[in-house]
């Protein structure tokens, strides 16, 4: 078990320096200071020399490299260009939205998804398995954003149900946000819970076909016993994956649903933050989304131990 | 040869839609540069047969125009993700196990960790938004996920016994992956290439819905959707058949991949996901 843990560990820093550094020399590529864009082009020199070295831009690259990752691992990520408050700030306000966004997106995907799984692989090759794959194979096509706008024009616009935007932040209640975040949350599951659906089908077929569910049949379980005793565990191997790998699919999602609903999230801090050239912004930010995938997908990683015995046992 | 439903389906839908964005570059029913503002948010009729949008433009001539953005942005993005991907999964499969394999596979999860939609953000923040980086954004996320195929579908070929001869015969592993790897795994790489090829329509769409990707006038089927949604609530069509041409255009690709998969080897089912 350690010796999977240690091998994991080490990919999970090595990504997470290399992420760093790939992020780093992308912003730092960019032509033009951000000092002189702040000021404007009649500003004075030693103005923006001034400013240049209050944002911490008159040191060698090097150096700024090194301050912005080790300031990262405290969890001081600078000070906006544009606000002039921390980023930390910033993101903190903001991560409110996002993460709720994003749990309760993988909650209903897996909420939809596992069910439909389980019974269209009990129903494998009748009319039901194919109806419910056929719909599956419709929700890869939909865009999540142009189902988002759909939701809205029904339950916002035609049915009155849902806001059609906004959030009105934690402080008022937690019912009222969450009822906020479905429409979002439901649009961004609706992929996921797809091909989810689809993965859980396909892995319980293959479990199903396996001597020992038979065994488990032959000694007198009901179908559903057997699988809930020994098919959905194994099944749940490829399903893990998928929901790891899902998750760079789920950040992506919910920077752009967060457009379409105006939810003030992690996804409009960084068009804002493109927008007004706020750059320290876009990096930290961006570096934060690397992050959580790969650690989600090291979490994943983790999680093959508590399904799979067989990685416990040490080689 | 009996074709599966879904070859059939998927094959007419795709044709569909090549066929109008080919038709686009010669003639439209319509010019879409021009405005006419008292023939604007026209209800579908013969005149126009998806209605007109805000500035009196025929949708239906826009969704054939923007099919040539978003068509070839993600085939594009195909090729980069094939011809960067196919040779580093070739590369890790005849030296598996070895240090350059273990360093093309850490590199791929490292780029896998950056959503197609970061990248774009990260290449708007330095270039600004425009066309080519959806490509590149779409491209660059391509590559691993054909370098992995490529490299899993090699190595079960790289234990057969023709390679051995070929080995014997003395040729080397590059002759071996070009000759006798790559023609073996081809109908692999066209089903992946298909399903990538729609993933690129959805996330060019995406791209283009947020502004990172092509920049007005340029139609794309994404743009049409960005620019619709104020207008959701008293013109749902101009949100509608753009996001129907997106899914049906989708769909048609995933059923043909679906359909070329089970039509040339259904073994190959396990292979994909």
């Amino acid at each position: 078990m350690s010796s999977y843990f240690f091998s994991r560990l080490k990919i999970l820093i090595l990504s997470l320096f290399f992420a760093s550094l790939i992020i780093f020399f992308m912003i730092e590529i960019i032509p033009g200071d951000p000092a002189s864009f702040m000021l404007g082009i009649n500003a004075e020199p030693e103005t923006v020399d001034a400013l240049r070295k209050e944002l911490g831009l008159d040191i060698s690259t090097f150096e700024r490299y090194f301050n912005w990752i080790t300031g990262m691992l405290t969890g001081d990520f600078g000070v906006s260009y544009t606000y002039r408050v921390p980023v930390s700030e910033l993101v903190m306000a903001r991560i409110g939205v996002s993460i709720p966004l994003a749990l309760y997106a993988i909650f209903l995907s897996t909420l939809i998804a596992i069910p439909i799984g389980i019974f269209s692989a009990s129903n494998h090759g009748n009319f039901k398995d194919l109806s419910f794959m056929g719909f599956t194979q419709l929700g890869i096509a939909i865009p999540n954003f142009w189902f988002a706008m759909v939701l809205v024009l029904i339950f916002s616009i035609y049915l009155k149900w849902f806001s059609a935007g906004g959030v009105p932040g934690w402080d008022k209640g937690f019912f009222v946000n969450l009822k906020a975040l479905t429409l979002p949350a439901f649009a961004l599951a609706l992929p996921q819970a797809s091909i989810l659906a689809r993965i859980m089908r396909s892995a319980l077929i293959e479990t199903l076909s396996q001597d020992y569910f038979r065994t488990a049949r032959a000694s007198g379980l009901t179908f559903f016993q057997a699988v809930k005793k020994h098919a959905f565990r194994n099944a749940l191997i490829p399903v893990l994956t998928i929901i790891g790998l899902q998750f760079s699919f789920l950040i992506a999602g919910a920077i752009i649903i967060e457009n379409v609903f105006f939810l003030p999230g992690i996804g409009r801090l960084i068009f804002q933050g493109i927008v007004q050239r706020d750059l320290i912004v876009v990096e930290s930010v961006v570096m934060l989304l690397v992050f959580s995938v790969i650690i989600v997908n090291f979490l994943v990683d983790m999680a093959y131990l508590y399904v799979d015995p067989r990685l416990r046992v040490k080689k | 040869m009996k074709f599966p439903i879904s070859f059939i389906l998927g094959f007419l839908l795709s044709l569909f839609f090549l066929a109008i964005t080919v038709i686009s570059f010669f003639w439209v029913p319509y010019d879409v540069e021009t405005l006419n503002i008292t023939n604007r948010l026209m209800e579908p009729s013969f005149e126009n047969l998806l209605g007109t949008d805000h500035f009196g433009r025929d949708i239906f001539s826009m969704i054939m125009i923007g099919g040539q953005t978003s068509l070839s942005v993600a085939l594009i993005a195909v090729g980069l993700g094939l011809f960067f991907g196919v040779p580093l999964g070739l590369i890790s499969a005849s030296w598996r196990g070895s240090l350059l394999d273990d360093i093309i596979m850490r590199g791929n999860d490292l780029i896998f960790a950056f959503p197609s939609l970061v990248i774009a953000i990260l290449i708007t923040a330095v270039f600004g938004p425009s066309a080519l980086n959806a490509i590149l954004a779409i491209g660059i996320f391509n590559i691993p996920v054909f370098a992995r195929v490529t490299r899993g579908a090699a190595i079960s070929i790289w234990t057969l016994a023709f390679i051995s001869s070929a080995r014997i015969a003395g040729k080397g592993s590059f002759r071996i992956s070009l000759e006798h790897i790559l023609p073996n795994i081809l109908n692999l790489l066209i089903v992946q290439g298909s399903i990538q090829f729609s993933l690129g329509i959805l996330a060019e769409a995406g791209l283009s819905y947020v502004g990172l990707g092509v920049q007005p006038p340029t139609p794309s089927w994404g743009r049409m959707l960005a620019d619709s949604q104020t207008m959701i609530s008293f013109a749902p069509n101009l949100a509608l058949f753009p996001g129907i041409t997106i899914i049906l255009a989708v769909l048609g690709l995933n059923l043909l991949g679906d359909g070329t998969r089970d039509l040339i080897d259904p073994r190959l089912k396990d292979k994909i996901k």
